[in-house]
């Protein structure tokens, strides 16, 4: 059984805020600084909840429709919170004809998540992704920043019981 | 930088540190190391640990007392990927490959301390019985042409004396000093060189185009957002010699009058990243990039934007809005960005590669470039080899060299001694190419005739176990997520398309089915506003040309020949081969295998999942897939 997407309450701290805000002042009059200011503000705050939003849309005067339809056009934009692990593994073509599909759904069966979400106690969180680059290395999985690579579905458990 | 005399001084002087890596110049001792040890830093050698050995290599030269003699350096991607981490040894050439930190000790006091190569851990390939081969006469090597990437796994990326060594930023100074706007632009129409990004659109025209322009502000705008799943060739680039595409972006600087750039590239590539901002920083200190470039009163300088995963964002007016912070989304042409492009101003967009190819036409002339490839797709295409093929990597070859040349000869066949079945160029916007085109000679002009594009350069190696109807779904799968959805045709026409394929891979189509995807796929080539859309069915098309059996076969037999298509197997047991192990029945996730203990078993099909994880169990062969 999947389950719901969750949202969890806002939890940013003044630190942040303040860590915003000079962003946005570093980016003050430059052409075209809403999206390199916007993911700069993931980096901060891990994801773009609509608080975070928000704060960008009045600091830079900007409305708040036009930061909402760029935060959900492009993939990297996250409006969810990430899992402290995040899986993510590459669809890319080199991989999926080499199996990354069953790497995928192994992953699925076995958080019992589907891509896109995050397991409820916030371990781990799964996404597709398209090429990572490390073709020759194929079926990949990244998990952070660590690359696993020429997987089969039988390892996918091991691996996961190595992030506590 | 004020003058060519400067930058030669500082080429003289940085020269010595790379002549030991030069095959060419016969190992001439020189610089201030007797060895260098060159590791890839690559992101798929990264992926399998080269920093690591890196660190490992300083500490046993360290201990060996060796850090005067030894020399460790970073590099960019040698090609081989399949083979990584990859470290190489000069001079004597020594190409060690898959390499583990646990080997460095011995690596360092045999062969860096006594000299006695560690035959044992090279690519075997290397290894004769009359001693060494040279990494350039092996079957990957030999028959490619190194142009866009002359430099990458020679140089170390982070310094910017060895791209000055290797005649960097002579390109611009020539430009600057010696050459009108107009010659530049002729070099590039008589050099033939087209976009390597996709459409192969001239670039002495596209830079031309926006010559003519007049406007108070120009821009130049490099693609760096390789969206095409299967393709690291511009990835390369950028982590193995980004100076090369600073210089030729301020040349184009220079030729369209535009005293602004910026590389729009993967926020997936860090590592790129990261090179490119030191390669950024270096140019301006040096002054090859900012005010004044050579004294001669030219101004010029680069900023970065980062992709945030959009594919769309690699058609060119789509990359342009987005880097004025807007939804990537394309708008129709014309007018062509020549003309109105960012911030409505003339803008000229090139490939990662296509400006790789620039300072070296500028400096051994048109000529030399046109002296290679075929008659309309001049000079060299690096591809990322992948898929079903033992040497995954990253080639370049010459315009003109034969699919089998590239599979069988480059690649090194197919592994397992499966058969080749096709091979996917292009991406999203390409086709499948059947073994009957096994042997046309590669260039822009016969993949289009075969139904496929060359596109960035991803060459996907499909075997007998790939089903076509589910590579062209897995295409499909991706263009509707990645439709940006603003047109009709491609917003629903891929949608469309997707649900048909679903319904073939399901058997439960008709073949009226495959008249309705031609028309709709002839529908939107006519119709979507860009190249995503307009190329969106090209995998559908191209398989069901090429490989029409197989899909009737999935709507008439309702059976899915290369075993792939779940919902048309069934699994069953050869009572004749199985043992009774019950290795099948204790791994089954569905309690669907029974039978005693030492007799034949049976597969319930109404329980079975068709998970196949009885056929990677059974050790008998027993299990049977139709």
């Amino acid at each position: 059984m999947s389950m719901v997407k969750k949202t969890v309450p806002f939890e940013g701290t003044k630190e942040q805020e303040e860590q915003l805000l000079q962003v946005i002042k570093a980016h003050k009059g430059q052409k075209g600084a809403l999206m390199p200011v916007m993911q700069q503000a993931q980096d901060i705050y891990g994801y773009l909840p609509i608080e975070v939003q928000k704060i960008i849309s009045d600091e830079m005067d900007i409305p708040m429709e036009k930061i909402y339809g760029v935060a959900t056009f492009y993939a990297q934009f996250a409006l969810q919170p990430k899992g402290k692990y995040r899986i993510s593994v590459c669809l890319g073509t080199a991989c999926y004809v080499k199996g990354s599909g069953k790497i995928y759904e192994k992953l699925q069966e076995l958080l019992q998540i589907q891509g896109g979400e995050c397991t409820l106690d916030g371990k781990f969180s799964l996404d597709a992704c398209r090429c990572v680059g490390a073709c020759g290395l194929a079926p990949v999985m990244m998990i952070n920043d660590d690359v696993h690579g020429r997987l089969t579905p039988d390892e996918v458990q091991g691996i996961l019981e190595k992030y506590e | 930088m004020k003058s060519l005399e400067e930058l030669n001084a500082i080429r003289d002087k940085a020269k010595g540190q790379i002549t030991l890596r030069l095959d060419e110049e016969g190992h001439k001792a020189g610089g201030a190391y007797r060895t260098h040890v060159l590791v890839c830093g690559g992101t798929g050698c990264t992926s399998s640990g080269s920093m690591q050995i890196i660190d490992k290599l300083k500490e046993e030269i360290e201990k060996n007392n060796l850090s005067n003699d030894v020399s460790v350096v970073m590099t960019g991607c040698h090609g081989l990927c399949a083979l990584g981490p990859i470290m190489i040894v000069y001079p004597e050439g020594a190409f060690y490959s898959m390499v583990n930190v646990d080997d460095i000790p011995e690596i360092v006091s045999e062969h860096l301390a006594k000299g006695n190569v560690v035959t044992r851990l090279l690519y075997d390939e290397t290894v004769t019985d009359e001693g060494l081969k040279s990494m350039h006469e092996t079957n990957f090597y030999k028959k490619q042409h190194r142009v866009a990437l002359r430099n990458c796994g020679l140089i170390n990326p982070e310094v910017v004396e060895e791209y000055i060594a290797r005649d960097g930023y002579q390109a611009l100074a020539k430009v600057l000093k010696e050459m009108s706007r107009d010659d530049v632009v002729q070099c590039l129409l008589d050099s033939g060189l087209r976009g390597r990004g996709g459409g192969g659109f001239p670039t002495g025209r596209k830079w031309q185009l926006a010559m003519g322009n007049e406007a108070d502000q120009k821009y130049v705008c490099c693609n760096a957002d390789e969206g095409d799943p299967g393709a690291f060739m511009d990835r390369s680039v950028l982590e193995g010699d980004p100076h090369v595409v600073l210089e030729a972006m301020a040349i184009a600087g220079y030729v369209i009058g535009a005293n602004q750039g910026y590389i729009y590239v993967r926020a997936e590539y860090p590592i790129a990243i990261d090179r490119l901002e030191i390669a950024i920083k270096q140019a301006r200190e040096l002054g090859v990039l900012g005010k004044d470039i050579f004294g001669t009163g030219f101004d010029f300088d680069i900023d970065l934007r980062l992709g945030a995963g959009a594919f769309v964002c690699g058609e060119e007016t789509a990359l342009m809005t987005s880097i004025e912070g807007n939804r990537g989304e394309p708008h129709p042409r014309p007018p062509f960005p020549a003309v109105k492009g960012l911030w409505e101003k003339p803008t000229i967009l090139n490939n990662v590669e296509t400006y790789a190819n620039i300072p070296q036409i500028i400096l051994k002339g048109a000529d030399w470039f046109a002296g290679m490839g075929t008659e309309k797709s001049k000079g060299t295409k690096v591809f990322a080899l992948g898929g079903k093929v033992n040497n995954v990597g990253l080639v370049e070859i010459p315009m003109g060299t034969t699919l089998r040349e590239i599979v069988e000869e480059i690649g090194g066949g197919i592994p397992g001694g499966k058969k080749f079945k096709a091979a996917q160029t292009g991406g999203p916007s390409g086709g499948c190419i059947s073994a009957e085109n096994y042997d046309i000679p590669i260039d822009y002009d016969n993949l289009i005739a075969i139904g496929s594009m060359m596109g960035s350069g991803g060459l996907i190696v499909m075997d007998e176990d790939d089903c076509m109807v589910d590579i062209a779904k897995f295409f499909l799968e991706f263009t509707v997520d990645e439709s940006c959805g603003k047109c009709t045709p491609c917003r629903i026409g891929t949608t469309r398309l997707l649900e048909l394929l679903t319904k073939i891979t399901e058997g439960k189509a008709t073949l009226e089915d495959l008249d309705k995807i031609e028309e709709i796929a002839s529908y939107m080539k006519q119709n979507a506003l860009c190249a995503l859309g307009q190329t969106a069915a090209n995998p559908v098309l191209s398989t069901l040309k090429n490989f029409r059996d197989e899909y009737v076969a999935h709507i008439v037999d309702k059976k899915c020949p290369a075993g792939v298509c779940k919902s048309l197997l069934t699994y069953s047991i050869d009572p004749e081969k199985c043992k009774g192990c019950r290795a099948c029945a204790k791994n089954c996730p569905a309690d669907a295998i029974t039978g005693e203990k030492k007799q034949p078993h049976e597969i319930d099909v109404n329980k079975c999942l068709k998970c196949g994880v009885c056929m990677s169990k059974c050790k008998f062969d027993a299990i049977v897939r139709k």
